[in-house]
C-alpha cells in the first residue's frame, strides 16, 4: 500500500505563502494615501491599457499588484458585487468594509483550498463625507485584512518604499504634495518617474456622486512639475 | 451574498443584465395580465435637437385610468453624463428599466475601463425593450426616448423606440406618450433645424403646454403648487437639469405671449 508522504500543515502554508510572495514581489510597488480632499491611488505602471487601478463604486476605488489576470478578476468581481448590492438595496448601503470582508473570504478560500494561492496584494479605499473619515483596507494573498487611515504601500520592496514615504508624509496635505511624495518614494533616490511610467487616480470629495477620477497626461505632468 | 465567481465560459463580461440573469435575479413581469386602468402610466415626453446638443423634457403627470395618480412624477433621467432617457408608458416597469439602463451603462464603463458609444447605449435600450415585449403585450408597455451628445461626432442625437425594441434615429425631434401627437405638431411647425438651446427649452415647454391642453393624461404647468415640467439640457459639458425657478419664468413668458396673441 502506498502511503502519502507526510507534510506538516506548517510546511504547506509556508510553501504556499512563499509561492504567493515571490509572485507579488516581482512587480512594482503601489501606494494608496489619503490627502486633504480625498484618497490618492498611485502605481508604477508603464502600460496604458493594463490597469492596476479601478473604480469599484461611487466612493470606492481599487488597486492591485501581482499577477494581472488574478487581481483584475478580483476587481471585476468587486464591481459586480457592489453594483448588485446597490441594485438590491440602495447606493448608500455599499461600503468598503463589507467589500474588504468579501475579498478576504475569497483570498482566504484560494489560499487554503485551491491548487495555488492568488499571487496578488490589493487595497481598496473609500472616501468619507469629510476629511479624516477616509478608509483604506489592505488585503494580503492569504486573506489577511488590515485597515488604515493614513497610507499603505503594496507590492514589491514595500518596506523600502514605506520607509521613504514615512520620512515626508504628513496628514491633511494637498494632492500635489502627496502625489509627489508618493512618486518619489516609488522611484527611490536613483530614478525619476515620468507621467508615462505612472498610473494615478483619486477619489475626490469634490467630484460628485462618482468620486473616482483618473489623473493623466498634462494634468499629471502639471502635478509632477510642481515638485 | 458572496463575491460572484464565474468559470470563463459562463462569465457575463461587462453585461450587468447578463449577471442578473446568471444569478436568477432578472426582474420579470411575464405571465401576469394587468388591467391598464389599475396601473400607473407616465405620459408625454419630448426631445429636441439643438445646435450644440439636445433638450429633453417631460410633463409631471401620472395617471391610472382616468384618475391622476401623481402630480410630480419625473420622466426624464440622466442615463450617464452625456445622455438622457425619457419614459412613457407603464410607470413601474419603465422606472425599473431606467434604473437598469443607468446601471448597465455604468457597469460596462467600470468593468471595461471605457464608456459605451452612444450607439451602443441606444442598442442596449433596444434589447431591454425587446425582452420586455411579453410584458408589453400584457399591458405593461414602455416606450422611451433616448438622446445624448455623441462625443465622437460632436453633436446631439435622438432615438425613438417602440415596444418591440425597434430603434429609430430622428433628426429634429422625438416624442413619446399619449400627448405626443399634439406635442409633435407644435415641434414640427416650430423646429427650423437650427435652434439654440435657449429656443429649444422654450419650445419644449410650449409643446408640452399644448399637449396638456388637448390630452387629459398630460399635466400642464401648475403655478399654484409650483410644478413645472422636467427640462434637461445635454451638450458637450454634460447633463444639466434646468431649475424650477427658471422654468417658472419661461412658463410665465409663454402664458403672456399666448394671452397677448388672443387680446
Amino acid at each position: 500500500m502506498n502511503m502519502p508522504m507526510y507534510v506538516s500543515p506548517e510546511q504547506v502554508m509556508k510553501d504556499r505563502a512563499d509561492y504567493a510572495r515571490k509572485g507579488i514581489t516581482r512587480g512594482r510597488a503601489a501606494i494608496v494615501s489619503v490627502f486633504s480632499d480625498g484618497v490618492l491611488l498611485c502605481a508604477e505602471n508603464p502600460s496604458n491599457t493594463l490597469r492596476k487601478i479601478g473604480e469599484i463604486y461611487d466612493r470606492i476605488g481599487f488597486i492591485g499588484v501581482g499577477k494581472y489576470n488574478e487581481f483584475d478578476q478580483l476587481r471585476v468581481a468587486g464591481v459586480r458585487h457592489a453594483d448588485l448590492k446597490g441594485y438590491s438595496f440602495s447606493r448608500e448601503d455599499v461600503d468598503a468594509r463589507w467589500l474588504a470582508n468579501q475579498y478576504a473570504q475569497t483570498l482566504g478560500q484560494y489560499f487554503t483550498h485551491e491548487m495555488k494561492p492568488l499571487e496578488v496584494e490589493i487595497a481598496i479605499a473609500e472616501i468619507g463625507e469629510e476629511s479624516g473619515s477616509d478608509q483604506i483596507f489592505h488585503l494580503l494573498y492569504d486573506g489577511t485584512v488590515m485597515d488604515t487611515e493614513t497610507f499603505v504601500v503594496i507590492g514589491g520592496e514595500t518596506e523600502t518604499v514605506k520607509t521613504r514615504l514615512e520620512e515626508s508624509w504628513k496628514s491633511n496635505q494637498p494632492l500635489t504634495v502627496v502625489l509627489n511624495q508618493a512618486v518619489n518614494a516609488l522611484a527611490g533616490p536613483d530614478r525619476t518617474l515620468k507621467a508615462d511610467d505612472l498610473e494615478v487616480a483619486v477619489l475626490g470629495r469634490g467630484n460628485g456622486r462618482r468620486a473616482f477620477h483618473r489623473i493623466e497626461n498634462e494634468t499629471l505632468d502639471g502635478h509632477l512639475s510642481e515638485n | 451574498m458572496t463575491l460572484p465567481r464565474f468559470s470563463p465560459d459562463s462569465d457575463p463580461g461587462p453585461d450587468f443584465l447578463g449577471l442578473l440573469q446568471r444569478l436568477d435575479r432578472s426582474p420579470s413581469w411575464n405571465g401576469v395580465q394587468v388591467d391598464a386602468n389599475q396601473i400607473t402610466h407616465g405620459t408625454t415626453v419630448v426631445a429636441i435637437q439643438t445646435l450644440d446638443g439636445v433638450v429633453m423634457s417631460g410633463d409631471r403627470r401620472a395617471t391610472s385610468g382616468h384618475l391622476i395618480s401623481h402630480r410630480t412624477i419625473e420622466k426624464v433621467f440622466p442615463a450617464d453624463q452625456h445622455s438622457g432617457v425619457a419614459i412613457a408608458g407603464a410607470a413601474g416597469p419603465a422606472m425599473e428599466m431606467v434604473r437598469l439602463f443607468q446601471l448597465q451603462i455604468e457597469h460596462y464603463e467600470k468593468v471595461e475601463g471605457r464608456p459605451l458609444s452612444l450607439d451602443g447605449k441606444a442598442n442596449q435600450l433596444s434589447q431591454m425593450l425587446r425582452s420586455n415585449l411579453p410584458a408589453a403585450l400584457q399591458g405593461l408597455g414602455v416606450v422611451p426616448i433616448f438622446a445624448g451628445f455623441d462625443e465622437k461626432l460632436q453633436k446631439g442625437r435622438l432615438f425613438e423606440f417602440d415596444i418591440t425594441g425597434g430603434r429609430y434615429e430622428e433628426k429634429d425631434f422625438a416624442t413619446s406618450g399619449s400627448g405626443s401627437l399634439h406635442a409633435s405638431t407644435v415641434l414640427k411647425l416650430r423646429h427650423n433645424g437650427k435652434l439654440s438651446t435657449d429656443e429649444a427649452i422654450d419650445l419644449s415647454i410650449e409643446a408640452l403646454f399644448h399637449a396638456a391642453d388637448e390630452d387629459s393624461a398630460t399635466g400642464g404647468p401648475d403655478p399654484i403648487r409650483g410644478i413645472y415640467p422636467v427640462v434637461a439640457v445635454i451638450n458637450s459639458s454634460g447633463f444639466t437639469r434646468i431649475e424650477d425657478s427658471e422654468l417658472a419664468t419661461r412658463t410665465n413668458r409663454l402664458v403672456e405671449k399666448v394671452t397677448g396673441e388672443r387680446s
